[in-house]
């Protein structure tokens, strides 16, 4: 009998090897390209290379005035765009203190809520199509389309909205707005449970995210990790909680935290967070007060000499607006701090020692938006 | 710790440290030199216990280029900010902090690339976002780019 | 959009090449017909346009419907690059490797402003190439910021329509 040879596989187990994953790459979500050093199946360490959408938004922000700034950071995190918005917004206002109608800020922490919703369902689809279920896909963008319905109708677009400016909104909301609020959150607390039937309690998900990238909460603190893979490490980092601004300090709701740090808590925490969500809005929905939807602002607003920082917590973490004003009406320098970036950072720490796929798995957990990453 | 506090805290650790009046957070400025004992100290101190580095900004102010570390205490709750400047503008050089706040490691790489403000010690000091072959760093104040910039 | 309408600019027909033998056109048609109706687009999106892009390949508007039908991961499996989203100047040789490594025929969209012409991005910024038809060819231009996928599905058509013009008689010149 012919002995079996053993040395191909051996050479492989052996030698350490880099494969390239990216810029095209479906499952790194935009051209983010991982150098990967592999031996066998098993990643040993692995660099990002970044700026493959560096489109330097912060060198543009010097030429533009505040109002247009807004239009640019919609384009960063464009799941989060009304976030993004917001915290232009609530840079301005604070430094010119101005203060905003009731109205305004109600109007505002809805939309917020709303946006984080449809982020996370789109999360939800790619996590799941890039764990090999292609169903999810499908599911979450259904459900999303109907936020996406909603915005249409109060804000003009789809997805990248600049729907508010320095002082309030652009515009009055829709007449339908709450009717149609309503209808959606009564849809999708039906549909959520879909999502859980479908990927939460299914063996073949739980096996390939339990024990997968683990991070601890001293780690997420180091490196920065916010958001709700912050939380779910243990990491308090809630933005919403420790520096309310809208209405959120009206509200009542929880801040989801773990202490366990793996991809399934990471997952677990944005599911729930959805539901949070829905809480907040449900508070808030019929309490809209009657009222401005816009305070007077100046046509050129000049931010007074001096620095402003302003965060806000997106879907994905906290983005940080680092403005310094000369006096100006475009700003001498505007640093945004975000979310993506820091992420970003951690992804060799927690892959270290998994195997290439739960490379995919702790990557998509991580929920990367890329021109977030470079800006 | 209120800002009354944190500053004695700062003086004591830094003498030459000046601070900035009337800003959001207690602001100072520390020579380049004492930074990185500075912030180790400001980290593992119970007192101060500044273990997340949420911003890390890099500035041309034309005469001067400057790096703002926003630092906050998860324990605590207090935040402060550090500043430092590099006078030279031809070979800027600062310590690196990335072995204190991880996520300084891809900041100061971004900073490097944007800024050019070399971090001493740092494990891999390449451009992040441009090509390794980019001339200049674009954030400069005084970066000119006939090619690429199409000036409104 | 109405039958109508999308009949009456009916401008791109009359480029179709008259004349060749009966046997010819034939074969063209058939080929044709094959083409335009199974669409393989490569999954290339590097922003925002990408998500709208995702949108109209999901639940409601699925432009399976159209022939448009799956992403594929690899560019040498798939006949249309759907450039959706910004190209900056590092992801520009990028783009034309994947550009080079698809399988002829191949057929270029420039989906939203800033693969048209740079868009947003066109004043002031140091890093963005302003419109992909610097770098490849494009074949049909869908304005936006970002698109609705219903203009994405009216491009798909439009391009649809084009590859119905082409005829194998062109073939060696399309490969020199
Ligand atoms: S055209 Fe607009 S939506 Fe599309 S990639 Fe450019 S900025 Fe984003």
């Amino acid at each position: 009998m012919k002995e079996v040879i053993h040395t191909p596989v051996k050479a492989l187990e052996e030698e350490e090897y880099h494969i390239n994953m990216g810029p095209q790459h479906p499952s790194t979500h935009g051209v983010l390209r991982l150098v990967v050093s592999l031996q066998g199946e098993i990643v040993k360490s692995l660099k990002p290379h970044c700026g493959y959408i560096h489109r330097g938004i912060e060198k543009m922000c010097e030429k533009d005035t505040y109002p247009q700034i807004i239009h640019l950071t919609d384009r960063m995190d464009y799941l989060s765009a009304h976030i993004n918005n917001h915290g232009v917004c609530l840079l301005v206002e604070d430094a010119l203190q101005i203060e905003v109608p009731e109205r305004v800020k109600y109007i505002r922490t809805i939309i917020d809520e709303l946006t984080r919703i449809q982020s996370h369902q789109l999360w939800w689809a790619c996590f799941g199509m890039d764990l090999g279920g292609l169903t999810c896909f499908f599911y979450g963008l259904r459900d999303r389309e109907k936020i996406l319905d909603i915005f249409e109708e109060s804000c003009g677009s789809r997805l990248l909205h600049s729907y508010y400016t320095p002082g309030g909104l652009m515009w009055d909301i829709h007449p339908n707005f709450q009717k149609s609020v309503k209808d959606f959150i009564k849809y999708f607390r039906k549909k959520i449970k879909d999502y859980d039937r479908l990927l939460s309690g299914n063996i073949i998900f739980m096996e390939r995210t339990k024990n997968v990238g683990h991070l601890s909460k001293e780690d997420a603190i180091s490196y920065g990790i916010t958001g709700p893979s912050g939380r779910a490490s243990g990491f308090s980092c809630d933005i919403r909680k420790h520096h309310p601004y809208g209405v959120y300090d009206k509200a009542d709701f929880r801040e989801i935290l773990f202490t366990e740090g793996d991809t399934y808590h990471r997952y677990i925490a944005r599911m729930d967070e959805m539901h949070e969500s829905m809480k907040i809005i449900e508070q808030l929905i019929d309490n809209i007060p009657a009222g401005d939807f816009s305070a007077k602002m100046k046509a050129v607003i000049k931010l007074p000499a001096g620095e402003y920082y302003q965060r806000v917590e997106t879907a994905r973490g906290e983005m940080g607006i680092y403005c310094i004003s000369d006096g100006n009406k475009t700003p001498y320098r505007i640093k945004f701090r975000s979310p993506n970036f820091s992420n970003l950072g951690v992804l060799d720490h927690l892959s270290r020692g998994f195997k290439i796929a739960d490379l995919v798995a702790i990557g998509a957990s991580l929920d990367f938006v890329i021109p977030d990453i470079d800006r | 710790m209120d800002q009354d506090k944190l500053k004695e805290r700062i003086t004591a650790l830094v003498p030459e440290a000046e601070f900035e009046e009337n800003k959001q957070f207690l602001t100072a400025f520390i020579p380049a030199g004492k930074l990185h004992t500075a912030a180790q100290n400001l980290k593992e101190a119970e007192d101060t216990a500044f273990d997340y580095l949420f911003c890390q900004t890099g500035v041309d102010m034309t005469k001067y280029l400057m790096v703002v570390y926003h630092l906050n205490s998860t324990k605590h709750g207090h935040s402060v900010v550090l500043k430092v400047k590099a006078d030279d503008r031809v070979n800027p050089a600062i310590d690196t902090v990335c072995d204190i706040w991880r996520t300084a490691e891809f900041l100061e790489r971004e900073i490097y690339d944007l800024l050019g403000i070399h971090f001493n010690n740092h494990p891999d000091m390449r451009r992040i976002f441009l090509d390794e072959n980019w001339k200049g760093h674009p954030l400069r104040k005084d970066y000119k780019d006939e090619v690429n910039i199409v000036e409104l | 959009m109405k039958e109508a309408d999308f009949l009456d600019n009916a401008t791109l027909e009359t480029f179709k090449h008259t004349g060749g033998n009966v046997l010819l056109t034939t074969i063209d048609d058939v080929i044709d017909w094959g083409r335009s109706n199974s669409v393989w687009p490569l999954t290339f999106a590097t922003s925002c346009c990408g998500i709208e892009m995702m949108a109209a390949g999901a639940s409601r508007h699925d432009f399976a419907r159209f022939g448009i039908e799956v992403y594929r991961a690899s560019p040498r499996q798939s006949d249309l690059i759907v450039v959706a989203g910004t190209i900056v100047n590092k992801m520009a040789p990028v783009l034309k490797r994947l550009y080079d490594q698809m399988s002829e025929p191949k057929y270029v969209i420039a989906m939203g402003a800033c693969a048209v012409s740079g868009g947003p991005f066109y004043y002031n910024c140091y890093h963005v190439v302003r419109g992909v038809d610097h770098v490849i060819p494009v074949d049909v231009y869908i304005p936006g910021c970002p698109p609705r996928p219903e203009a994405l599905l009216y491009g798909v058509m439009q391009l649809q329509r084009k590859i119905k013009l082409a005829t194998i008689a062109d073939v060696k010149r399309i490969q020199k």
